[in-house]
């Protein structure tokens, strides 16, 4: 049975964590400090009665009313570089769905240096109203994989649109899903 | 010849903090791989390229 992790549990998080959840993957690994929150409601996949909840435990109760047998672990912590290895450790593959740039970086940089056996997806670029067509998904290193158009930046396109970080979501937790399947990017 | 991100540069003999010294990138928002393999941050300062490299370089930007 395959665990997969989700560092974040934001507009992509929480989308990535519905997908694979509906697509019967046994187990997930929830990780985020923060609480749900009102400019969260256009794009996450929360509700207005779960305002002030950890995303956690929201997550957790959105993800059980859809896949009542589905096998979930929470962490509510900031992810450091110091808890990543134990909190991570259970994890197949883990999707990078963090908002901030420099977190990513640090987040891929200590999977791919320290867990030679884990699958890596993450995502740049998916901010703003570019193009749909513009998201792809493309093999960075050998167990890296890395979804977005790699350029649009939250900072200089003003906003995130549900509709196209729904996209990113998509190809990450389908990529998830082609992993799975051994069904690898060239 | 080195190959960095598909284009080939005449650095062979830079280190790979040399390297993105001269570039735009900035060292926290980016990882390095180095024919196939991430090169760990603590290594930038020795890690010398050598012609025939093929180098990686992902910048992530903000947003999720």
């Amino acid at each position: 049975m395959a665990t997969v992790a989700i560092c974040g549990l934001g507009g992509l998080g929480s989308n990535i964590a519905i997908s694979l959840a509906r697509a019967g993957i046994g187990k997930l690994i929830l990780i985020d400090y923060d609480r749900v929150d009102i400019t969260n409601l256009h794009r996450q996949q929360y509700k207005a009665n779960q305002i002030g909840m950890n995303k956690t435990d929201a997550l957790r109760n959105n993800l059980l009313e859809i896949a009542p047998y589905i096998e979930l672990k929470t962490y509510t912590v900031r992810i450091t570089e110091d808890n990543a290895t134990e909190l991570l450790k259970d994890a197949d593959i883990i999707c990078e769905a963090f908002d901030n740039a420099e977190a990513k970086a640090m987040l891929t940089n200590l999977v791919l240096e320290t867990m030679p056996d884990k699958y890596l997806v993450a995502a740049s670029g998916m901010a703003g109203f570019g193009s749909a067509n513009t998201i792809k998904t493309r093999k960075a290193m050998s167990r890296f994989y890395l979804c977005g158009d790699e350029e649009s930046d939250v900072q200089s396109e003003g906003s995130l649109v549900s509709s196209r970080v729904m996209l990113c979501a998509a190809h990450q937790a389908h990529t998830v899903l082609r992993i799975l399947a051994e069904q690898f990017e060239t | 010849m080195v190959k960095i991100n598909g284009k080939e540069l005449n650095i062979a003999g830079k280190t790979v903090a040399e390297y993105l010294a001269t570039t735009n990138y900035d060292p926290k928002r980016i990882a390095v791989e180095r024919n196939g393999e991430i090169v760990p941050k603590a290594q930038y300062g020795e890690t010398v390229l050598v012609d025939g490299d093929s180098i990686e370089v992902v910048s992530f930007v903000g947003g999720g």
